[in-house]
C-alpha cells in the first residue's frame, strides 16, 4: 500500500508519556510548522504547499536536498508530505523552524552521502519517481534528470554521458529498478573514461552492455 | 660359549680375510673351483668372532673399513686398468664383465661379512655393504670410462642408424649396467647415457633433415621420417631402458617434423593444402600421423582443411547465389537454390567426411569444417529453409516414383547428417513441417513409408521433441481417413442427405499443424449445408471438439460448362466459391465479389488474377490488363477452349517465409525463458556465466541462442521476479521462489 493518508488531530500527539516538557514542546512547533504548510481540506502537504516551504528555505524545489529530505521523512507519495512523516523526519534532524530546518542541511547532505545511506538513498529516489500504484519503470527524460540529481554531482563525466546516450538511443523507453542499480553500480565499479575493466560477459544489465559498446564506438 | 672361543686378533684376521678374497678372485676369473663348505664357514666364523668379541678386540670398524678397502684396491689395480687398455668393441665386453664379476664378488663377499651387515651396519647407520662396494666400482671404474663408453655407445648406434648390423645384446648389457650402477636409481642412466644420447639424436636427425629437404619432395620426406620414427621406437624396445622411448621419440619426431612443421605444412608444391586438393590420401594420412603424436599438432592441419572446405564450401555458395540472383520468381529461388546448393553441399560434404574418416581418423575437431558455409543465407534464404525444401522434393519424387525407395532414403540419410552442422535446427523444423503440411494436405501421390522413415531419422538425431509434431499431422491424416469413410456411410444411410456435392473431409488437431491464415468467406449455399451436415456428423461422437473451418486450405473440383466442351477445372476454394457466384450472374465487378464472399483484398486479388490473369483465362477482366484493381469488372469466359478436359488452376501462395521465421524466433525467447528458470530452480544460486554456459548446452540440440537474447531473458525475468540478483555476491543471480 503506498498511499498512507491520515487525519491526525493536532492536540493528540502532545500528551506524551515521560519525556521531558522540552521534547513535547518541540513536537508542538513541529505539527504547527506542519500546519502552516498543509492544505486544510486533505491534511498533507501539497506540493504547492511543498513549493511554498522551499522558497522560505530558500532551495530551489528540484534540487536534491529536497529529495533528501524526502528520504529522511521516509515519504511515499512524491509531492506529499504528511503529518506523520514530517514529524519523523524533523524530529531526526532536530528541527523545530524553517531556520533550525535550513541550518540541517549540510548535515544531511553528508549523511545522505555515507555509503550505506547511499545505497538506500538511491533506489528510494527511484521509488520515490514511481508515479502510480503499479508502475515499475520510469520514462526515459524522468531517469535523466534524476540520474543528473543524484548521481551528477559525484560522478559527473559517467552521468553525462549515460544521458546523451539514453537520449540518443531508442531501444528502451523506460527504465526498471535493475537497470537504475545497475547504474550505480557502474559508476562505482567501472573505470571511467578508460572502461578497462568493463566485462560485457558478466551480468551487466543489456542497456550498459550497449551503452559502453557505443562509447567505445564514438571515442575511436 | 664364548668362553670356548679363540679369540681372533686383527691382524690375524685380516691376513686370513685377504687371504679368502684373493681365493674367491681366482674363483671369479676361474683359476679356481669354488669354496668349500669348511672355508666357508671359516670366513664366516671369523668375521662373527672380530664383530662380536668383547672390546678391545671387537674389530667391526675395521672390518668394515677392510670390506672397503678390499673393493678400492681390487677396482684400482686390477679392474681399471684392464679396461683401460681395451677399445672398441672389446671394451664395450670388458665393461660389462667387470661389473658383472664386481656383482659376483659383493655377493660372497656379503655372504661372508653378513653378521656385520646385518647387525653393526644399521646399529651405526653407515651405507650398507653393497653400497659400499657399488660405490667403490662407481667411483674408480664407472666414473672414469663412463664418458668413453657412452660416446662409444652412441657412436655404434648411429653405425645402426646408416643401416650397420650392430651386437645390440652387447648394447642392451652396457644400458644395464648404467642401470644397476645407480642403485636405486637410474640418475646415472639419465645422466651420463640417456641426455648425451638423446642430444646426438637431436643432433642426428637435425643434420639428416637439413640434407632430406634438399633431395626429397615433402611426401617423400614424410614417408622417410616415418621410417626413422618407427626403427627408433624399435631401437628403443630392444635395447634401451624403457623410460627413454616416448623422449627418445619425441626428440626424433621434433627434429624430423615439428621443427619443419611450417616447412611441410604450407610448402607449395607439397603441403598440407595441395595434398587436400589432390586427394592424395596416403600422403595426408600420414602427415596426420606424424603431427598427431605432439600435443595440439595436429591444429595447424584442422585449420587448413577448415578454410580448404570452407573455401569451396564459400563457391558453391556463390555460385548458387549468382544463379539466383538472375531469377525473379521467388518460387523458382528457391527451387534453384535446393538444387543448386543443397545437392553441391552434400556431395561436398560426402567428399571431405570420406577424407577425414580415411586420413583423419575421424576428429572431431576436423568435422567443424562443415559449419560455417551450412550456415550462410543464400540469397535471402536461410540455409535451413533451404534444407527443408530440398527434402521437401525428394519425398515428392518419391511419391510420384521418379526416385527408387532406396535413392530416397539414402538421399535423406545425407541431408539428415548435414542438418547436424546447422545451427537453427529449430528453423529447420518449421519449415519442414510447413512443407510436410503441404504435402499431406495436396499431393496425390502420397508415401507415407518415406514420410516416417524421414521422421525416424529426425527423431534419431534430433529427439522426439523434435517431431512429435509431425508424427501428430501424420496421424491425423491416417485418421480423417477412417472416419471419412464412416462419414460416407452415415450420408448414404440418411436419404435426404445425399447431394450432388461430395464433400470429404480432413479434421486436424490444431496443436500439431502449423498456423494457418484463415478468413472465413461465405460459401454458396451447397457448400454451407454440406459443412453443417459434417458439424452434426462430428460432433455426434465428438461432443468436446471445437471445428474451426479453413477454407483456404480446401480444393475443388468444379465442373465448367463452357461453349466448347464441360471441363472438370480442379481450383481452391476460394477460386471456386467465386466462380460460383457466376451461377447467379454473368457479370461481376470487383466490389460486388468481394463484399458478396467476404475475401480480404489480398486474397481476392491473387485469386481473380489466377482466374483472369494467369495461364487459363476461366473469366474474362474489363480492362485486360495483367493487374487487379478495385474498378475491375469480370465476365464468365464462355468461349474458353483449353487443350484437354482436366485443368488444373493454380493459386500462387501467400508471404511465408517471414512469417515462420518471426514464429520460430518467439518460440526461442519462449524457449531461452523456460531453459532459465528451469535451471535455476534446481541449482537456486547461480554465477552469471555458469547460468549462461549451461543455458547455452540446454538449448545447442534446436538453435545456437545468441548471448544478447539470454541476457536480454534475464533481465525480463528480473523484472517479472523469477530470479533476482545476488546482493552480497556480484555476477550471482538467486532464484525466487
Amino acid at each position: 500500500m503506498r498511499r498512507s493518508s491520515k487525519k491526525s488531530s493536532s492536540s493528540a500527539a502532545a500528551a506524551t508519556t515521560g519525556p521531558s516538557r522540552g521534547v513535547s514542546k518541540e513536537m508542538d512547533r513541529i505539527e504547527q510548522l506542519f500546519y502552516t504548510y498543509a492544505d486544510r481540506s486533505s491534511g498533507m502537504i501539497d506540493p504547492e504547499g511543498i513549493e511554498t516551504l522551499c522558497s522560505h528555505l530558500e532551495v530551489p524545489h528540484t534540487d536534491v536536498r529536497i529529495l533528501m529530505l524526502a528520504w529522511k521523512m521516509r515519504c511515499e507519495k512524491q509531492g506529499y508530505f504528511t503529518l506523520d512523516e514530517w514529524r519523523s523526519g524533523l524530529k531526526a534532524l532536530r528541527a523545530d523552524s524553517i531556520s533550525k530546518l535550513k541550518k540541517a542541511f549540510p548535515e544531511l547532505v553528508q549523511e545522505v552521502t555515507r555509503p550505506s545511506n547511499f545505497q538506500d538513498f538511491y533506489p528510494y529516489a527511484f521509488r520515490y519517481c514511481l508515479t502510480e500504484d503499479k508502475k515499475k519503470c520510469i520514462e526515459i527524460p524522468v531517469a535523466c534528470e534524476l540520474l543528473n540529481l543524484v548521481l551528477g554531482l559525484q560522478f559527473c563525466p559517467q552521468v553525462k554521458n549515460l544521458i546523451n546516450y539514453l537520449k540518443y538511443q531508442n531501444e528502451y523507453k523506460v527504465i526498471n529498478m535493475d537497470q537504475w542499480m545497475g547504474f550505480l553500480r557502474f559508476c562505482n565499479e567501472i573505470n571511467f573514461p578508460s572502461l578497462d575493466n568493463y566485462d560485457s560477459d558478466l551480468a551487466w544489465p543489456l542497456i550498459l552492455d550497449n551503452f559502453v559498446e557505443w562509447l567505445r564506438e564514438n571515442k575511436s | 660359549m664364548l668362553k670356548d672361543r679363540k679369540l681372533v686378533l686383527l691382524d690375524d684376521g685380516r691376513r686370513n680375510l685377504l687371504a679368502g678374497v684373493a681365493q674367491l678372485k681366482r674363483i671369479l676369473d676361474g683359476e679356481e673351483g669354488s669354496f668349500s663348505a669348511e672355508q666357508y664357514i671359516h670366513l664366516y666364523t671369523a668375521i662373527y668372532d672380530m664383530c662380536t668379541q668383547a672390546s678391545p678386540h671387537l674389530y667391526s670398524q675395521q672390518l668394515y673399513e677392510l670390506y672397503k678397502e678390499v673393493f678400492d684396491d681390487h677396482n684400482r689395480s686390477t679392474v681399471l686398468p684392464s679396461l683401460m687398455e681395451k677399445h672398441g668393441e672389446f671394451l664395450l665386453r670388458e665393461f660389462v664383465q667387470s661389473w658383472e664379476k664386481h656383482k659376483l664378488m659383493a655377493k660372497w663377499l656379503n655372504r661372508f661379512f653378513n653378521y656385520m651387515d646385518r647387525f653393526y651396519v644399521p646399529q651405526k647407520r653407515l651405507d650398507p655393504l653393497e653400497e659400499v662396494g657399488r660405490k667403490s666400482f662407481v667411483e674408480l671404474v664407472f666414473d672414469k670410462l663412463k664418458s668413453r663408453v657412452t660416446s662409444m655407445v652412441i657412436g655404434v648406434i648411429d653405425d645402426e642408424r646408416e643401416g650397420q648390423l650392430i651386437d645390440r645384446a652387447l648394447l642392451k648389457n652396457v644400458l644395464q649396467v648404467y642401470v644397476e650402477v645407480g642403485g636405486t636409481s637410474i640418475d646415472f642412466y639419465n645422466v651420463d647415457f640417456e641426455q648425451p644420447f638423446l642430444k646426438g639424436t637431436a643432433d642426428y636427425y637435425s643434420k639428416k633433415a637439413q640434407t632430406w629437404n634438399f633431395d626429397k619432395t615433402c611426401p617423400e620426406y614424410m614417408i622417410k621420417a616415418e621410417e626413422c620414427i618407427q626403427k627408433e621406437k624399435e631401437r628403443a624396445a630392444s635395447y634401451l631402458h624403457s623410460t627413454t622411448e616416448p623422449k627418445l621419440f619425441e626428440d626424433a619426431l621434433f627434429e624430423l617434423i615439428i621443427r619443419h612443421e611450417e616447412e611441410i605444412m604450407n610448402n607449395e608444391n607439397y603441403g598440407c593444402r595441395v595434398l587436400l586438393c589432390e586427394e592424395k590420401t596416403d600422403d595426408l594420412a600420414r602427415m596426420f600421423r606424424l603431427f598427431s603424436v605432439v600435443k595440439d599438432g595436429v591444429l595447424p592441419i584442422s585449420r587448413i582443411f577448415q578454410e580448404h572446405v570452407n573455401k569451396e564450401g564459400m563457391s558453391l555458395l556463390k555460385h548458387a547465389t549468382d544463379a539466383a540472383s538472375r531469377e525473379k520468381d521467388e518460387k523458382e529461388i528457391v527451387g534453384l537454390l535446393e538444387q543448386g546448393f543443397v545437392k553441391n553441399a552434400i556431395e561436398l560434404h560426402d567428399k571431405y567426411i570420406a577424407c577425414i574418416t580415411n586420413c583423419f581418423q575421424d576428429k572431431t575437431v576436423f568435422h567443424k569444417a562443415f559449419e560455417v558455409f551450412c550456415n550462410k543465407d543464400i540469397a535471402g534464404c536461410s540455409s535451413a529453409e533451404l534444407f527443408a525444401a530440398y527434402c521437401d522434393t525428394i519425398i515428392r519424387k518419391g511419391g510420384s516414383e521418379k526416385l527408387s525407395d532406396e535413392a530416397v532414403e539414402e538421399a535423406l540419410d545425407k541431408v539428415v547428417k548435414l542438418l547436424s552442422y546447422i545451427n537453427d535446427k529449430d528453423l529447420f523444423g518449421e519449415f519442414y513441417r510447413k512443407k510436410l503440411g503441404k504435402r499431406l494436405l495436396f499431393e496425390r501421390n502420397r508415401n507415407d513409408e518415406h514420410e516416417k522413415m524421414v521422421l525416424s531419422k529426425l527423431k534419431r538425431f534430433f529427439g522426439a521433441v523434435f517431431t512429435s509434431k509431425m508424427e501428430g499431422m501424420i496421424n491425423d491424416i491416417a485418421l480423417s481417413k477412417e472416419h471419412q469413410s464412416d462419414f460416407e456411410e452415415y450420408i448414404s444411410n440418411n436419404s435426404e442427405l445425399k447431394s450432388p456435392v461430395y464433400l470429404n473431409v480432413t479434421v486436424m488437431t490444431s496443436g500439431h499443424w502449423p498456423n494457418f491464415k484463415n478468413y472465413d468467406i461465405n460459401l454458396p449455399s451447397d457448400m454451407v449445408k454440406y459443412v453443417e451436415i459434417f458439424k452434426v456428423y462430428y460432433h455426434s461422437y465428438k461432443k468436446q471438439r471445437k471445428l474451426t473451418w479453413i477454407y483456404s486450405l480446401g480444393s475443388c473440383i468444379v465442373i465448367g460448362r463452357f461453349d466448347a466442351k464441360p471441363v472438370e477445372l480442379f481450383l481452391n476454394t476460394y477460386q471456386s466459391a467465386l466462380l460460383l457466384l457466376f451461377n447467379e450472374a454473368d457479370r461481376l465487378s470487383y466490389s460486388e465479389i468481394v463484399t458478396q464472399l467476404k475475401l480480404s483484398d489480398d486474397d481476392a486479388v491473387r485469386v481473380l488474377h489466377s482466374l483472369s490473369c494467369a495461364k487459363y483465362k476461366i473469366l474474362n477482366k474489363e480492362p485486360s490488363n495483367i493487374s487487379i484493381s478495385p474498378n475491375d469488372v469480370f465476365e464468365f469466359n464462355s468461349g474458353f477452349t483449353p487443350r484437354s478436359r482436366r485443368i488444373k488452376v493454380p493459386v500462387p501462395p501467400a508471404e511465408e517465409k517471414k512469417r515462420v521465421v518471426e514464429a520460430v524466433h518467439k518460440d526461442r525467447k519462449c524457449a531461452i525463458d523456460a531453459s532459465i528458470v528451469r535451471i535455476m530452480k534446481s541449482r537456486k544460486v547461480m554465477s552469471h556465466q555458469h547460468l549462461v554456459s549451461e543455458c547455452l548446452e540446454q538449448l545447442n540440440r534446436t538453435f545456437k541462442p545468441d548471448i544478447t537474447a539470454i541476457k536480454r531473458s534475464i533481465e525480463s525475468l528480473i523484472q517479472k521476479e523469477y530470479l533476482r540478483r545476488d546482493s552480497e555476491t556480484a555476477n550471482t543471480y538467486r532464484y525466487v521462489a
